[in-house]
């Protein structure tokens, strides 16, 4: 008890527990209790929870933000659901490139020279200290139609006709790869080089071949590390906004765009705070199923 | 033969990454160079780029408050980052241990839409009530802070965790009150972690966009946002100009942080 009313120390915890209370938990209380509330008769997004206007207190609540999500139309899922199965489709296609262009790398690159790693690792995150945006800039000259693959390629004589990449399918893959990449190095990486090499010896010894004891010994040794790795692109890659919007065509509107229009565009709040908490659901799943692994994980070590 | 095999593989999709990774750097900086608009064949030298970058008022107006907002915002994160990080790992029992541990992460893995959506919220919410704030710089830094602290945590809490306790024991021991060790023995063996996070932070403030677009107001707009803004509506080789100052700064700060780690690493060798 003595220990709490120590004035430095109740300082210390103070100051960022009351930051986050407000800038972090206060307003997603916000964006709950306006979630709830009905736009459509220009109510004030911000009235009161329980009206006590009439003779018995009411409960101000409105699902039909939550309702409209799922179900606007008869003849199919809506535009919202379709958007949340496009940010899904693209960050598990994401994470799924991720993995395999960056496996091989981080293992490859965990059995290099000692002296020459920190080299190599330096330079996988030195684009991180540029600009994210104009990378992505950069990746929309490349991919036109005019741009400078297409015309690299027609002169070489691999294609008679320039191929259509920008705002398709192939230029949001790119983009997406292209930036979670490191993300998914980095934790494959750290966990690689850590793995004894004796148990590949002896696997060899033993008579395995190099592909068999890869598969028998490194990958489920580096379990963790792919989970890791999985987790940090799937769930930023889920609420990506800048991308969709710079290399993605009319078909690939993901849910962070969604939201910004029924905000900006549509003045929508309570909508665009129903879709949000949505959202946030579709993500906890991964993130509560990838805490449990960790647990678990931990016990078992 | 196998071992040439697995050489040669590695060399291969070691290399082949790397291109992938540098490729747009290269087209940035060929392409400020570039004599005309067009963004697909290089036809010729020039600087007119950089010209229409300095003279372009949105583009340097931009700069300027984002290299205020970032500079506000790094170093609240750190400083934030800094109580925070000593928080966690040496207050181990406290009431709401659990839910403050749970609120420094929660950024790290919070869509940025659904944090600038909510911080708006809030913002608006305050103004009704109170006046205040007005939507643009102070909105910006408190958005960028939130994030920049979380990540400037992270950084300081794991060398925190590495810091050396007997030292501080020791200066206990000999005399010094809780708040002359934390400045005296904590802080300078921290430092490293500050300088890096303050640094991670700064970049971080300096090229958002998802939370300037929904924190800016009018007539505060960052530099991202009107690069933003210039690359959707098609080629503006300005912002390769601007790329290209970029990558220039950044990669001087490499080279002058590698100049002063070597001498550092030299000095302590020497006795």
């Amino acid at each position: 008890m003595k220990l709490l009313l120590n004035p430095g120390r109740r300082f210390v915890i103070g100051v960022p527990y009351v930051w986050l209370l407000l800038f972090f938990v206060l307003p997603f209380l916000i964006l709950l209790r306006i979630s709830v509330t009905d736009m459509g008769n220009s109510v004030d997004p911000f009235a009161p929870l329980i009206d006590t206007s009439g003779d018995a207190w009411r409960l101000m609540l409105e699902f039909k933000n939550y309702i409209s999500i799922f179900s606007d139309r008869v003849d199919g899922p809506t535009i919202y659901v379709e958007a949340y199965k496009t940010s899904l489709k693209y960050a598990a296609l994401t994470t799924l490139l991720c993995l395999v262009i960056g496996y091989p790398f981080a293992y490859f690159l965990a059995r290099c020279q000692p002296s020459i790693r920190p080299v190599l690792l330096m330079l996988v995150m030195l684009p991180f200290w540029t600009s994210f945006l104009l990378r992505i800039a950069a990746w929309k000259g490349i991919l036109a139609d005019q741009g400078v693959l297409n015309n690299l390629l027609l002169w070489l004589g691999v294609i008679r006709e320039p191929m259509v990449m920008l705002y398709t399918d192939v230029s949001m893959l790119v983009g997406m790869t292209y930036v979670y990449l490191p993300f998914m190095i980095l934790p494959l990486y750290a966990n690689l080089v850590k793995m004894d090499m004796r148990l590949l010896e002896a696997a060899h010894d033993l008579g395995a071949s190099g592909l068999r004891a890869f598969w028998l010994i490194t990958v489920p040794l580096s379990k963790a590390g792919i989970i890791a790795g999985c987790m940090l692109v799937f769930i930023p890659a889920v609420g990506e906004f800048v991308i969709p919007s710079l290399l993605g065509g009319a078909e690939n509107i993901m849910i962070g765009r969604v939201v910004w229009d029924e905000m900006f565009s549509s003045n929508n709040w309570p909508r665009a705070s129903a879709l949000s908490v949505v959202m946030i659901v579709v993500i906890l799943v991964p993130l509560a199923l990838y805490y449990r692994f960790k647990d678990a994980a931990g016990k078992s070590a | 033969m196998m071992r040439w095999f697995e050489k040669n593989t590695a060399r291969f999709w070691l290399g082949s990454v790397f291109l992938f990774l540098y490729i747009p750097l290269f087209f940035l900086i060929v392409f400020s160079f570039n004599s005309t608009r067009q963004d697909g064949v290089f036809t010729g030298f020039s600087l007119r780029w950089y010209d229409a970058l300095l003279t372009d008022s949105r583009l340097v107006e931009g700069f300027w408050l984002s290299l205020k907002v970032a500079l506000f915002s790094a170093t609240l994160s750190v400083l934030l980052g800094c109580l925070a990080a000593f928080v966690l790992v040496r207050y181990k029992r406290f009431s709401g241990r659990t839910l403050f541990y749970g609120l420094v992460n929660a950024p790290l893995v919070m869509p940025e839409v659904i944090i600038g959506l909510s911080l708006l919220l809030l913002m608006v919410a305050s103004q009704r009530m109170f006046g205040f704030p007005e939507r643009g710089f102070i909105t910006l830094v408190v958005g960028h802070t939130l994030l920049g602290m979380a990540y400037a945590t992270a950084v300081i809490q794991s060398r925190l965790l590495e810091a050396d306790r007997s030292i501080e024991e020791a200066a206990m021991d000999l005399g010094c009150r809780p708040i002359q060790v934390f400045f005296l023995v904590t802080l300078p063996a921290i430092v490293p972690a500050l300088v890096s996070s303050w640094l991670l932070t700064f970049t971080l403030s300096f090229d958002d966009v998802v939370l300037s677009e929904f924190l800016s107001g009018p007539g505060a707009t960052t530099l991202p946002q009107v690069i933003f803004s210039y690359a959707r509506r098609g080629v503006n080789p300005s912002i390769y100009a601007a790329a290209t100052l970029f990558i220039a700064v950044v990669s001087l700060g490499i080279i002058a942080y590698g100049a002063y780690t070597l001498r550092q690493q030299k000095k302590t060798a020497i006795p």
